[in-house]
């Protein structure tokens, strides 16, 4: 038996035992390239989805809605901070990681190249985008990779009041004046599918989620979560009392879930290629903040090392 | 007393305000989290000054009511608070001024008659205390940095230099504040705060710009261009949906 | 230009009595600002009450391929144990 085989058998028995792996341990190049590849691109999710919700700070309708959802943006810097610095223990510098996001090359969560058009749309987000967010981070908690499961327990231990957060503002809308609760609906109407779309296309469709699932970075497939996810959101829209935009949505009593419509694959992938609505805004957002505060950066290395030089 | 009130809660507000317009914008991802804990402060701040006032009114208004259904001519804060963000470094230089003011006051306004008023001061200072330290710091890492960072400090200080006057120079109702012992006449603190200035300046190696003309206005009222855009946004669905519930 | 800060190691005492726990990392050009980002980053709920920070790359591990002269020898050494040693059962306080 060569070398790497035993290396890779000897891997995969850990991984079997439910043992973490550590930045330092041996690993297949193909996982430590696959988890960079996720990890930078759930971390970049998390700051470009600052913007669309960011959008929002300063038009928020009450003093208590502007400092909630201002702690929720920054919950999202701070979870991509997090996320980064577990890529970083692979080996890449968070410089590297930003420069593929800048220059295109690295993918980011598609729903977030949607606007956000009214206040309810803060609530959507919420309930539905970080609803969605939650079910996909759980499982990631048992991550294989012992520094992203580190940082996905202590992100989805803030994110817990996000969904709360989206949730009591629809209610309060879809409870509120006619107009309000218009405002709601059209929110749900708008965020629905995208929401559905971010458990990623249909297993078969799936190419990589086999070899995830072995390696125990992906626990669930992509339609068993997007599944749950309909079956909780059909109850929680009836609380609401707001209609879900989707006629075949029906109660299935033989499999013990609800049905729900075809997802437009289509919408999906020409995002993804970069035609949503706000893909460009997005993405030139990220760059001018980083281009724009490079002078910052360089100004705080230089005085640090100035400092540096005069105490030794 | 209302406002006094009015005006430690606007400057508040708006400062609070502007810094928030930065979040998700930031040099970096640090740097953008500590503006927003700052943010967060002021407009906590702000919340417990208006909280308070509304209390005082006795007409059953709310923290709300004071911010999102007043006009530009009803707000009371400094001209400096709402001058736009700029560059970091004129952000910087926006905080440090005031933050240097307002670590003076806050120490005095916990001295108090009104029980209230101090305790709140006294939240707001340990607050303020450290947003004092953030921005002197980076006061001093631009300052002392590059080049560029140096002419980019030295440009903002210089720009915002004449918004300085107005902190110091108090308004009827401080006066009036200082003398029935509930409130601070800034020019007791005048003395502390210039030396904190000058201090961290010249830490920062840059110059002390010449006291020429000041702006005043912001305290009674008189507000620069830019207050109405921020309540445009601010405001924007109170105004649109008057009576609802968010 | 690389503008990018040095990596730190961020460690908290969540209460009085407690030891420093390692909880993440950040970026920092020196060690103020790291101490203060650690502050703005990881203590928004407070999580702390003391923090460190150390450059990450003052910190010295062990390696993985080494694991086995590190720690196996300290398996078989159970009579550093209590539960090594029999003490009848009415003996109290042991």
């Amino acid at each position: 038996m060569s070398h790497q085989v035993e290396l890779e058998e000897r891997f995969q028995a850990r991984i079997d035992a439910e043992q973490k792996i550590e930045p330092k341990d041996w690993m297949p190049d193909a996982y430590r390239k696959t988890l960079v590849r996720q990890i930078s691109q759930h971390a970049h999710s998390e700051i470009v989805g600052m913007l669309p919700e960011g959008n929002w700070i300063t038009r928020a309708p009450s003093l208590r809605r502007k400092v909630a959802l201002l702690a929720k943006v920054q919950d999202e810097a701070g979870h991509g901070l997090y996320l980064y610095a577990a890529a970083e223990t692979l080996g890449v510098s968070r410089d590297e990681l930003y420069d593929e996001l800048h220059t295109g090359k690295a993918k980011y969560s598609s729903i977030f190249n949607y606007p956000t058009l009214s206040w309810a749309d803060i609530g959507a987000v919420g309930w539905l985008v970080d609803g969605a967010a939650i079910m996909n981070q759980v499982p990631l908690c048992k991550c294989s990779f012992g520094p992203y499961a580190r940082a996905m327990v202590r992100v989805c231990k803030e994110e817990s009041f996000h969904q709360r957060q989206g949730f009591e503002i629809m209610m309060t809308l879809s409870h509120g004046s006619p107009a309000q609760k218009q405002m709601a609906q059209d929110a749900l109407n708008r965020w629905w599918w995208p929401s559905l779309m971010m458990f990623g296309p249909n297993d078969d469709a799936s190419p990589h989620s086999a070899q995830s699932m072995k390696w125990k970075i992906k626990r669930y497939s992509n339609d068993d979560l997007r599944q749950k996810f309909v079956d909780v959101m059909v109850e929680q829209a009836e609380v609401l009392e707001l209609t879900i935009p989707d006629p075949d949505i029906k109660w299935n009593e033989e499999r013990g879930h609800y049905d729900f419509g075809e997802i437009n694959w289509e919408e999906f992938h020409n995002i993804i290629r970069g035609n949503g609505p706000c893909n460009k805004e997005r993405l030139a957002a990220r760059k001018d903040a980083w281009d724009q505060g490079l002078w910052v950066r360089e100004a705080a290395t230089a005085y640090a090392a100035k400092r540096k030089k005069k105490a030794s | 007393m209302q406002e006094y009130l009015l005006h430690l809660a606007d400057n508040a507000l708006i400062l609070g305000h502007r810094l928030s317009e930065w979040c998700g914008h930031g040099p970096a991802l640090e740097i953008d989290m500590a503006m927003t804990n700052i943010s967060l402060d002021l407009i906590g701040q702000a919340r417990n000054l208006y909280a308070y006032a509304a209390e005082l009114e006795g007409q059953g208004k709310t923290e709300d009511d004071l911010a999102y259904l007043r006009d530009v001519n009803g707000f009371r804060n400094v001209l400096l608070v709402e001058q736009p963000n700029g560059d970091f470094a004129q952000t910087i230089a926006r905080s440090f001024f005031y933050d240097s003011y307002n670590y003076f006051y806050q120490k005095a306004l916990c001295e108090s008659h009104d029980k209230q008023l101090a305790a709140i001061a006294e939240k707001s200072l340990k607050e303020v205390a450290y947003h004092l330290r953030w921005s002197s710091e980076w006061a001093i890492r631009l300052g002392d940095g590059t080049e560029e960072s140096k002419q980019k400090m030295q440009a903002a200080i210089d720009d915002l230099w004449s918004f300085r006057g107005e902190l110091l120079t108090p308004a009827a109702y401080e006066i009036e504040a200082a003398k029935a012992g509930y409130g601070v006449n800034p020019l007791e603190i005048k003395e502390e705060v210039e030396k904190k200035l000058q201090e961290i300046l010249l830490e920062a190696t840059l110059d002390l710009p010449a006291d020429g003309w000041m702006h005043s206005g912001g305290k009674t009222g008189r507000h620069s261009e830019h207050l109405g855009f921020i309540l445009a946004e601010m405001q924007f669905l109170q105004r649109a949906y008057p009576d609802s519930t968010w | 230009m690389n503008s990018e800060f040095p990596l730190w190691e961020v460690f908290i005492r969540s209460h009085g009595g407690l030891n420093h726990k390692h909880v993440g990392s950040l970026h920092a050009a020196d060690a103020d600002m790291a101490l203060e980002n650690a502050r703005d980053v990881y203590t928004r709920r407070q999580e702390g009450v003391s923090i460190w920070v150390v450059p990450s790359e003052a910190i010295t591990a062990s390696d993985p391929e080494d694991s086995d002269p590190f720690f196996e020898p300290a398996k078989d050494k159970i009579y550093r144990h209590p539960t090594f040693y029999k003490v009848p059962d009415n003996v109290k306080h042991m």
